[in-house]
Parts: C-alpha cells; sequence; structure tokens
C-alpha cells in the first residue's frame, strides 16, 4: 500500500458553509436540511478544501448534470474520505465507468428484477414478524437496532446464499467501511480483508458444491472472451452488495418510522388506509433519501455554469436534489400522498441502484407489518435518536414507547 | 377528430427505475433487466389516460413520451 498517500489537515469548526462545508459536522448529521436550503439559495454548488477538495451541487440540475457525465465525472472513487489512497478498492459496477461499468452491471440486474423479489416478500414479512415478537410485550424498544438493522441484512444474506445468523458479522464490517473507514484506513483495510477471506471460504465451498444464490451468479459469469470473472472483481462486487443492500435500506425504513412516530396524522392515515403505503414509501425515499454518492473530477469543466477543478471530489447529493423546491413543490414537506414524485432517492443515469426493486419492497412490508402490529408508537424521550454520520444517513438509534400516542 | 394518445419509452434513457410499472401496469412492461418498453404500440386506452400521465410524470429520467396523433 503506497505510503504516498494523501492526506487532509486538520480544520476548525465550519462557520461559512459555501466554501468550507463539512458534511461530518454534527450540525450537518443532526438536521442537514436546512444548511442545503441556505446553500441552495446562494449557490447552484459550494466547495471545501476539507476532505482533500470537494464540490457540493444542492440543486436538482447541478445533481444532474454530474450523475450523466461519467466523463469529466468518474466512479472510480465513490467514497470522500481525508485520505486519497493511490490503489483504490474496485466493486463492480459502483466503482465503474463506461465502457466495463455495462456488463458488470447486466450481470446483476436480472435477480433484482420487482418479480424476481417479489419471491423473497414472504420470507421478509416473515422476518418482519419475527423481530417484531421479540419485543412487542415491552413497553419500548429501539426500533433501529432491534426491528430496521435485521431486515435488509437477513435479506440480502438470503440472496447472497450465506448465513443469515452471521448477520452481526456483516453489521460491523459495514460499520467500520462505511463510518469509521472515512477518517480510520487501518480499519477500513482490515475490514475489507476480513470480509474478503470470509467470502472466499463461500467461494471455495460453490466450487464443490455450485448453488443457485448471488455469489453463484458471479462464480459462473463469463466476460465477453467466455472468462470468468477475476477474484478481485467477485470480491468486489460481494462486498458491494453486502454494504450497498443493508446500511441503506436499514436508514430508509428506520428514518420513515421515526416519521411516523413523530407524527401521528400520518401514521393513523396509514393505519387506516393501508394501500397508501407504497406511495407514501416513495414520499420517505425522496425527504429521508439515505445515500449519498460522490464522483471524482477527471477533467477540468463547469456544473451550473461554476468552474469545476481536477483533483476534487464531488459529493453527489441525491438528498440534496430531492429537496429542491424548483423540481417538487412543499419540497420540505412530508407529503404522504405525493402523486408526483420524480425523486432520485436511488440514483440517476447508468448507475441507478441495482437493490432499488428489494430496498422499496423491503420498506413496504416493514412498515405494512409493523403498523399491522404495532399501529400506536412514539418516540421515547427518555433516550435520544442518534442519526448515522457520514455517505449513508438513517437512524442508529431510535427509541420509541409502544402502545402510546 | 378524436386524438390517440400513444406512450414511447425512450431506452437510451430508461434505468429501470420501475415506476412506470408501480403505477400503470397495463401500460407497461419490464424485460429481464427491468427496464421497461411500452406495451404493444404504446396506445393508451382512455380508461388509462390519468395513468399514463401519472407515470410519466413520476419518471425520474424523464424517458416516457407522450404523443397525441
Amino acid at each position: 500500500m503506497s505510503d504516498q498517500a494523501v492526506s487532509a489537515p486538520a480544520h476548525g469548526p465550519v462557520i461559512d458553509w459555501v466554501n468550507d462545508f463539512d458534511h461530518t459536522d454534527p450540525r450537518w448529521t443532526e438536521n442537514p436540511y436546512p444548511i442545503w436550503d441556505e446553500l441552495r439559495a446562494q449557490c447552484p454548488v459550494a466547495h471545501t478544501e476539507r476532505f482533500l477538495g470537494v464540490y457540493l451541487p444542492v440543486t436538482f440540475e447541478a445533481v444532474k448534470e454530474v450523475a450523466y457525465d461519467t466523463e469529466h465525472f468518474s466512479s472510480r472513487r465513490i467514497i470522500v474520505r481525508n485520505v486519497r489512497p493511490e490503489v483504490v478498492q474496485p466493486a463492480p459496477p459502483i466503482t465503474s465507468d463506461p465502457p466495463a461499468h455495462k456488463p458488470a452491471k447486466q450481470l446483476l440486474l436480472p435477480p433484482f428484477t420487482p418479480d424476481a423479489v417479489k419471491k423473497l416478500e414472504p420470507r421478509i414479512r416473515a422476518i418482519c414478524n419475527e423481530l417484531i415478537d421479540d419485543f412487542i410485550e415491552d413497553e419500548s424498544c429501539d426500533a433501529a437496532a432491534q426491528y430496521s438493522k435485521h431486515i435488509p441484512v437477513r435479506a440480502i444474506a438470503h440472496m447472497l446464499g450465506i448465513p443469515e445468523s452471521d448477520s452481526n458479522q456483516f453489521i460491523t464490517w459495514i460499520h467500520e467501511i462505511l463510518e469509521l473507514g472515512i477518517k480510520d484506513d487501518a480499519t477500513l483495510m482490515r475490514a475489507i480483508q476480513e470480509m474478503a477471506v470470509y467470502f472466499m471460504g463461500h467461494i471455495a465451498r460453490r466450487k464443490q458444491h455450485p448453488t443457485d444464490d448471488l455469489i453463484s451468479t458471479l462464480m459462473q459469469a463469463r466476460d465477453k472472451n467466455g472468462e470468468p470473472l477475476s477474484d478481485a472483481h467477485v470480491l468486489g462486487s460481494l462486498r458491494l452488495l453486502l454494504i450497498a443492500g443493508i446500511d441503506t435500506t436499514w436508514s430508509a425504513i428506520g428514518a420513515a418510522l421515526w416519521h411516523l412516530a413523530t407524527t401521528p396524522a400520518d401514521r393513523d392515515r396509514l393505519v387506516a388506509e393501508p394501500d397508501l403505503i407504497p406511495t407514501a414509501v416513495e414520499e420517505f425515499l425522496r425527504a429521508y433519501s439515505p445515500v449519498t454518492m460522490a464522483r471524482e473530477v477527471m477533467k477540468e469543466t463547469t456544473i451550473a455554469g461554476c468552474p469545476i477543478k481536477p483533483g476534487n471530489m464531488v459529493l453527489l447529493s441525491f438528498p440534496a436534489a430531492n429537496r429542491d423546491p424548483a423540481v417538487f413543490p412543499d419540497a420540505d414537506k412530508v407529503v404522504i400522498d405525493r402523486r408526483e414524485n420524480p425523486h432520485v432517492a436511488f440514483g440517476l443515469g447508468i448507475h441507478r441502484c441495482v437493490g432499488s426493486n428489494l430496498a422499496r419492497m423491503e420498506m413496504t412490508v416493514a412498515i405494512e407489518e409493523w403498523l399491522k402490529r404495532i399501529p400506536k408508537f412514539r418516540l421515547d424521550v427518555r433516550a435520544a435518536v442518534r442519526w448515522s454520520e457520514g455517505t449513508v444517513r438513517g437512524p442508529r438509534a431510535l427509541p420509541l414507547r409502544l402502545g402510546q400516542g | 377528430m378524436p386524438t390517440t394518445l400513444k406512450i414511447h419509452v425512450d431506452q437510451d434513457k430508461c434505468q429501470g427505475h420501475a415506476r412506470c410499472k408501480a403505477l400503470a401496469p397495463e401500460l407497461f412492461e419490464l424485460d429481464t433487466y427491468g427496464n421497461a418498453h411500452e406495451i404493444g404500440d404504446g396506445t393508451v386506452p382512455d380508461a388509462l389516460i390519468d395513468k399514463a400521465w401519472l407515470a410519466k410524470s413520476n419518471c425520474p429520467e424523464n424517458a416516457i413520451d407522450i404523443t397525441e396523433s
């Protein structure tokens, strides 16, 4: 590993969000939406020297421009960190640019169509109810730790063909890669290495006994020359599916439950009109979009007329785009029966989230089952809600009082 | 002269968000990759006109064209 990895100097607290934003600032972590509203009023693209230089487009149009321009904005780096090592860890197709992107992505699309994902629905419903069984007799629970965290982990484990009982290990790795690893390179590399060893064991077993899960799908894939995918490609894609499938959906389910816990009128309406849940899910995805991506600037260009220099990253804020009043009337209000909602929580362009149909199904089922069994709940004021820091936003602690409110 | 509405999914723009299929399943079909195309020649029966416009307005890629003839 190169020890010429560039690393960032220390900074003080943010005063000027336009020229010195910090997406790991506690104010952003607690409530980023007013910060973006203020930035949007001043400029379409903010900048910071922190994290080795990053741009932040905050309008829908600016985010769209970046997402559609794979020539100037590469996906070879998709997380903003305060080091920029020479060697990047590939995770096809999320880190792939054209032309490598399309074949890598096409391989993963068929198992994630709405019809394919629908087959998993009974298992997800059962998982949700098993989880609820464990705390429904209690007066309170942590809906993040005891409910929303477990659903996507077990779903993706099921699709990958790895034991649901290994869930806690996956959760630890994800925390190390997506949160601790932003600032702690050693932790990031150790987690990636441990995950690789884990998956190599599963790959070895499937060479003896092939299965029909996603791991076998990757092992059986052939490139255009009839060659199997490299170990690095297979491991990178498995790491992607595990990481991408968990933290993101967990966050979205958690944010939806947080909204319902703090907005009893919406909660009661969905209890009375469960057919409205899919529409509400789209609005929760818009208003509480969990995922911010990033790109590396490869060549000098402009975004929304603002000059953009190579050597910087771009924080590709789909959440900020989803709050743009130029596109969404009442953008800052959560309207659970919003009819026109072309939100971009799952991205725009070629990198549209492979797992979007699975995520939608999990969110819908998780909310349906919760509301069937726990129609009344509110925040437990004795403990604090804690939001995650970094690239994926969702509640990591969601203390609720059950049967009240 | 009565007008006919026709929908068409631009295959270069469609990225498989599948909103159209969710909102107007009678009008759209998904392929094995989860990408959408209009059913038949895209003619929209009168009873489905609202759904056609709803699908178009919910496509994040703006991939659905609606033409009158």
